[in-house]
């Protein structure tokens, strides 16, 4: 059971990261930090299907990570977390074209393996 | 580069802040839910204690903060890559051990100081690439 929230939480994690920075590039660089800038991307949030999708996932993986929770330790719960850290970078690579560093790569290895540490 | 400083430099330090900010309401913001739901926001599971939850103040406060990190993390993925704005926002990952350190008691070991070592030196060695690979 735990290997099944795992893999909702990594899934549902990527595909929002993936949803939500496609969509923004889409609209362009953000430089109105105002008042109105605000509401701008607040209305961006509830009417952009790609942002929708991304909160729905968000907050699939929010509650996969509480279910869990209620099933594992955290210290097995979060080295899951540095799992999509990688998937991601690599669907940034294959869905949204990045281009991918070696100290890219480097850097995020390097992060995932430390999250896997913390947890220990 | 001199060709490209002022216009890049600009971008580097806006998504400095930026990412500085995702950083600060995304931990701030957990650590008050956390709170406010140890802390007598009771939960027992029914549909009206999921109600009633929302106006606790250190709830409402982390709800108000998680909203703030969802903005400026919508803004930041409006210029910066996604594979820049991961790594470099983890550093999240340190704030909230030491946050756990600090106010909740708890102890960090050499593993776990280990585990903060190789995040930053990610962190670092992500920050110093350009935010935006497009422009290279």
């Amino acid at each position: 059971m735990a290997w099944l929230y795992v893999a909702i939480i990594v899934i549902s994690t990527v595909a929002s990261d993936l949803l939500q920075s496609w969509e923004m590039k889409r609209q362009g660089e953000v430089t109105d930090f105002g008042v109105g800038g605000i509401g701008r991307l607040l209305k961006l949030l509830l009417t952009k299907g790609p942002l929708i999708g991304s909160i729905i996932f968000l907050a699939i993986s929010f509650y996969a990570f509480l279910a869990l929770l209620a099933v594992a330790d955290l210290s097995f719960a979060v080295p899951a977390t540095a799992l999509s850290l990688v998937a991601e970078t690599i669907l940034a690579r294959l869905v949204l074209k990045e281009r991918v560093t070696p100290a890219r790569w480097g850097g995020t290895v390097l992060v995932a393996i430390g999250v896997a540490l913390l947890a220990l | 580069m001199p060709t490209t400083s002022a216009a890049s430099e600009k971008l580097v330090w806006k998504t400095r802040l930026f990412a500085a900010i995702v950083v600060l309401t995304n931990v701030t913001g957990n650590f008050a839910l956390s709170w406010g739901i140890k802390h007598g926001a009771a939960m027992d599971g029914s549909a009206w204690s999921f109600v009633r939850v929302i106006f606790d103040p250190w709830v409402f406060c982390g709800i108000l903060l998680l909203s703030g990190w969802v903005l400026s993390r919508m803004a930041l993925l409006s210029w910066a890559d996604l594979s820049y704005v991961i790594p470099v926002t983890s550093v999240g990952f340190v704030m909230n051990a030491i946050m756990g350190a600090v106010f909740l008691g708890e102890i960090i070991t050499p593993t776990r100081w280990l585990g903060t070592l190789c995040i930053v030196g990610g962190t670092v060695l992500v920050g110093l690439t350009a935010p935006k690979t497009e422009t290279q």
